[in-house]
């Protein structure tokens, strides 16, 4: 059986496609971090000064913290006076007013990731907010959205436009002592995605911002921060690449969403950061925060994951139930290959009354890939008849990988109910070996078993993303057989 | 059709078939018989392709051709199919879907055309319904909670969907209750034909009582000791293998 231990390892050492690196003069910073680092992006943001205090404020909080080692993960210490903190590609105005004055590059590396930028792509439905390390360099279709009153563009962009919005909602579901990493995102944060949808407003279409890493030794630090407003509709799509390269760079997302009554966010991510080298060797570390408060009764925040790459995967899309009534959902798939690691679940707040949260988590791990499930349902003593079902499942393929799973579960009202439910399971030869006598190739057959492992979780994805999570899947679990 | 010549097989460093021999013509069908752990089940896993199972010596034509140079689904793809003793249960994957990549898989490779849901669609119903599989059992995950009859009949509608020129029933008969026998044997006897050739791979005389052979053989310790026609099997029911295996000796 040991030739066969061999294809099966094969089968998992795909090449990562996006590794790629863009010759764009940059405006970098040198590396350090200090309070002139901040006030330096703070400038060149020329930011009104509560932001800078904001900032300033959540940095001299991170000076006092610690990195948190609770996680099931292994890594070497992050310097962080190692990494720069700013990264802008240069241009010669204030910013492009039109894609015509992008640099020709960027767009080119944006085709590469098959990224519908151009408006005639992007009239199928999709507009783009595509931030390029630290800086949006275009935004699409954003006057359609502003007939209907949404607004959706870059952080820094709120900033100036929408202070008032900012200033109630930016940090108020992640506060800035929330986490050592989210303090740090407050301090240093470059830019990112504002999304605003007003009161009974069915957003006419996806969101979607692709973040890419592209600068050397940068780390990149978004924020994004969508607020529904009563009775309004969002779906969002987040999709993330980054170049290859042998150090491994620091991602350290915050994603705040606010609903409030009978609002609903949906939002997608496609996580493809660089994984590292078949060795281990370089690959992003990935420590996001995210989290969605249903703050108004009937609100509804669903959270659906597919993550494949990164060398080091740290998040736990979380809901807090405030509403009555209030919904959260939390649907994810999460890919370790190679010497992937991922710790990541959901965090379910149950506070309102009636409020219900499903979990449902299928991590694959292949080759060396450690997988980590992480969930905490907390039902709160008001929340009376909440209800939480979760449903935990892991496929592993080939013997040398892990795969773990940490619940846990607090009940405060005994009315309260909650479910935990968790498989593991492995591709057996037996299974392989059944359908390439069926006619299949070892590929597709590898294919067709993890997206039926995965299938709850891609069915929770809006139709050309769970398309693209297929290909993405495949591509990944693809390798030198056939 | 099938050629089988002085076929060595070692599985894990110990020889397994020693010298094996099978001659099977198109459209005939061959029992094999034979005690526990004489090879049998080797055997069916050898001329399917099976990974682990390493040929010393001799070899294996199919329509003249060098099997023993094919990849499994290559087999599958000119006509080999393999019923499994005990089918694979695969989580997840629809069943129907299943049958869907399965048959366009085995048409491609054969240069044929895929077929189109809808006529895809016509002809699976049409073959549960000839092999009384519950039509509900195309909607779920392949073999999963399935009963060891519904396994078994899923084996054989697998089977008159991909048409194999040369089907491989691996104890087909084994788990069954009489029922279920009947319904199965009926389904392989639908199957049938002067361009297809079967191998029933059994313990017990119970499966030829409804799927009646051409010829019988006996599989003891890696090599058949004895060919003969149907009557052969009464005999073995009658009075055991160990009569064989002791004129073998002598």
């Amino acid at each position: 059986m040991s030739a066969k231990q061999d294809s099966v390892d094969d089968l998992v050492k795909a090449g990562y496609e996006h590794g790629f690196v863009s010759q764009v003069a940059s405006d970098t910073l040198p590396p350090g971090l200090n309070e002139d680092t901040i006030r330096f992006i703070s400038g060149k943001k020329k930011e009104p000064q509560w932001m800078l205090d904001y900032r300033l404020k959540a940095y001299r909080h991170w000076l006092e913290m610690n990195e948190p080692d609770w996680a099931h993960l292994r890594y070497d210490p992050i310097d962080f006076q190692e990494i720069s903190y700013f990264s802008a590609p240069k241009k010669a105005g204030d910013g492009p007013q039109s894609l015509d004055e992008v640099d020709p590059e960027l767009l080119a590396t944006y085709e590469k990731l098959g990224i519908p930028l151009e408006e005639q792509k992007a009239l199928a439905g999709v507009a783009v907010d595509a931030v390029f390390d630290s800086v949006s360099v275009a935004t699409t279709f954003r006057k359609q959205l502003a007939d209907v009153g949404v607004i959706f563009c870059s952080i820094s962009e709120a900033v100036h436009e929408y202070p008032e919005l900012i200033k109630e909602y930016l940090g108020s579901v992640v506060p800035h002592t929330d986490n050592y990493f989210a303090a740090l995102n407050a301090a240093v944060f470059s830019d990112g995605t504002f999304v605003y949808i007003p009161e009974g407003v069915r957003c006419p279409m996806e969101l979607s911002t692709y973040f890419r890493i592209n600068e050397a030794k940068t780390g990149q630090f978004e924020r994004t921060l969508i607020v529904a407003d009563k009775g309004s509709f969002v779906s969002y799509l987040e999709g993330c690449t980054a170049p290859m390269r042998d150090e491994n760079q620091l991602h350290a997302a915050v994603v705040e969403l606010v609903a409030l009554e009978d609002a609903k966010i949906k939002y997608s991510t496609v996580q493809n950061w660089y994984p590292g080298d078949e060795n281990g060797v370089g690959g992003i570390y990935n420590f996001v925060t995210k989290r969605g408060d249903c703050r108004g009764d009937r609100s509804h925040i669903s959270w659906t994951q597919v993550e494949t790459g990164s060398a080091i995967t740290w998040k736990y899309p979380s809901c807090i139930l405030r509403g009555d009534d209030s919904v959260g959902e939390f649907y994810s798939v999460a890919v370790t290959r190679g010497h992937q690691q991922a710790d990541t679940g959901t965090k379910m707040y149950h506070m309102g009354r009636n409020t219900r949260s499903t979990i449902v988590s299928k991590g694959i791990s292949a080759a060396h890939g450690q997988n980590a499930y992480r969930g905490l349902v907390r039902m709160g003593v008001k929340a009376e008849n909440a209800r939480n079902h979760t449903q935990c499942d892991s496929l592993l393929i080939g013997d040398q990988c892990g795969a773990h799973t940490f619940p846990y579960i607090e009940v405060r009202n005994p009315t309260a109910k909650v479910e935990h439910e968790a498989t593991t399971s492995k591709i057996s030869e037996d299974q392989l070996f059944y359908c390439r006598q069926r006619g299949l190739k070892e590929e597709d057959a590898v294919s067709m078993i993890v997206n039926g492992f995965c299938k709850e979780v891609f069915n929770e994805l809006p139709m050309e993303f769970a398309v693209e999570a297929r290909k993405l899947l495949n591509i990944t679990l693809e390798g030198a057989v056939g | 059709m099938l050629s089988i010549n002085n076929l060595h097989v070692e599985v894990e460093g110990k020889e397994i078939l020693k010298g094996l021999n099978l001659e099977v013509g198109t459209g005939e069908v061959h029992a094999i018989m034979g005690p526990n752990g004489s090879g049998k089940s080797t055997l069916s896993y050898v001329l399917a392709g099976r990974d682990g199972y390493e040929v010393t010596q001799g070899e294996i034509l199919f329509d003249g051709k060098n099997l023993l140079e094919m990849e499994p689904e290559e087999r599958a793809w000119a006509g080999i199919f393999l019923a499994l003793q005990y089918p694979v249960e695969l989580p997840g994957v629809n069943n129907m879907n299943f049958l869907r990549e399965s048959l366009n898989a085995v048409r491609k490779g054969r240069g044929e055309q895929e077929l189109d849901a809808v006529a895809f669609m016509k002809l699976v119903r049409e073959k549960a319904a000839s092999v009384k599989l519950d039509e509900k059992l195309l909607k779920r995950s392949v073999n999963a909670g399935f009963s060891g009859g519904e396994k078994k009949r899923n084996e054989i509608l697998q089977m008159a969907m991909l048409e194999p020129r040369l089907a491989i029933l691996d104890e087909t008969d084994s788990g069954l209750d009489i029922d279920a026998l009947r319904i199965v044997a009926e389904g392989v006897n639908l199957l049938r034909s002067a361009e297809r050739s079967i191998i029933m791979i059994t313990h017990y005389q119970r499966l030829l009582d409804y799927i009646e052979p051409d010829f019988v053989h006996v599989l003891a310790d890696g090599r058949i000791i004895r060919s003969g026609g149907k009557e052969l099997a009464l005999e073995l029911e009658d009075k055991g293998y160990a009569w064989v295996l002791e004129e073998n000796a002598a």
